[in-house]
C-alpha cells in the first residue's frame, strides 16, 4: 500500500471503530432496558454481541497501529536519506 | 572567519526538554487506543448485566393482608407497602369485585404515582406519564416501561398481595 493510501485508510479504520462503539453503545442501553424490565433473555446475546463488536474495534485498532508504524518508519527513513 | 558558535539553550530547556505542543499531541494510534479502552467499557457492562442475571435470586414470594380494602369504595384508591416496607404500591377498586394493585413507583423516575379517578388512569404528576388502570401499560409520556403489578387474592373479606406479576404475565 503506497503512503498516500495509507493515511485514508487510517481514517477509514477509525471512522469504523466510531460506527462500532456507537452501535455497541446502542446494544448496552437496550439490554439495560430489556433487564430492567424483567426480560433477562436479551442479556446472552447482548454481550457476545458487544464481545463481538470490542474483538472487531481490537483488529481495527491492531490495523491503525499497524499502518501508522510503517509510515512513520517510512518517514523516517526518508528524512535521515535526506540530510 | 568561522561562524559564531550556536548560543546553547537556557538550563531549564535542558532540564525539561519536552515541549508543550509535543506533549498534548495525540496520536492517531494513542486515540485508537483510548476508542478500544471505550469499547472495552461497554462490553464489560453487557457483561456486568449478563452476571446479574445468571446471579440474580428470585425473590421469594411473601403474602400480606391488605389493610382497609373490603372500606374502599369503587373508584377508591389507598396506598400499602409491598412486598417489603418502604416499598409502596396503589391498590385501586375497579368495581364492586375487582381490585388492582400496582407499585406506586414510576418507571421513568420513580415518583409516586397517583389514580385519578376523573381520567380513570394513574398518572405520574412529575412528568406527566400515564399509565392504565387496568392493566398499568403506559399510555402516554416519557415512562420506558408499564408499572409493576402487585398480584392479589381474595380470601373471604379479606385481600391479599402474593407477588409481583412478570413481564410474561402482562404487566
Amino acid at each position: 500500500m503506497s503512503q498516500d493510501k495509507r493515511s485514508p485508510a487510517i481514517n477509514g479504520a477509525l471512522g469504523m471503530i466510531v460506527l462500532l462503539i456507537v452501535a455497541q453503545m446502542w446494544l448496552l442501553t437496550a439490554t439495560l432496558e430489556a433487564y430492567l424490565a424483567g426480560h433477562h433473555d436479551a442479556a446472552v446475546p447482548g454481550a457476545i454481541v458487544s464481545g463481538v463488536l470490542f474483538l472487531a474495534c481490537g483488529a481495527l485498532a491492531l490495523f491503525i497501529g499497524r499502518v501508522d508504524r510503517s509510515v512513520r518508519k517510512e518517514r523516517e527513513r526518508a528524512i535521515s536519506s535526506r540530510s | 572567519m568561522s561562524a559564531p558558535p550556536a548560543p546553547r539553550p537556557p538550563l531549564w530547556r535542558e532540564e525539561f526538554p519536552i515541549r508543550e505542543d509535543e506533549e498534548r499531541y495525540v496520536t492517531r494510534r494513542q486515540f485508537s487506543r483510548f476508542l478500544v479502552l471505550t469499547s472495552l467499557g461497554m462490553f464489560v457492562g453487557n457483561v456486568w448485566i449478563l452476571a446479574k442475571t445468571w446471579f440474580r435470586k428470585e425473590p421469594a414470594a411473601v403474602e400480606a393482608r391488605i389493610a382497609g380494602a373490603s372500606a374502599l369504595a369503587i373508584g377508591e384508591s389507598t396506598v400499602f407497602e409491598y412486598p417489603a416496607p418502604g416499598e409502596p404500591c396503589l391498590l385501586i377498586r375497579t368495581r364492586d369485585d375487582r381490585f388492582v394493585a400496582f407499585s406506586q413507583k414510576c418507571t421513568h423516575l420513580s415518583c409516586a404515582v397517583v389514580y385519578s379517578k376523573e381520567r380513570d388512569r394513574i398518572e405520574c404528576p412529575c412528568h406527566l406519564g400515564f399509565f392504565s388502570a387496568r392493566d398499568g401499560r403506559v399510555l402516554q409520556g416519557p415512562p420506558p416501561r408499564p408499572l409493576p403489578r402487585v398480584l392479589l387474592e381474595r380470601r373471604g373479606d379479606d385481600l391479599y398481595a402474593v407477588g409481583l406479576a412478570g413481564p410474561e404475565d402482562g404487566a
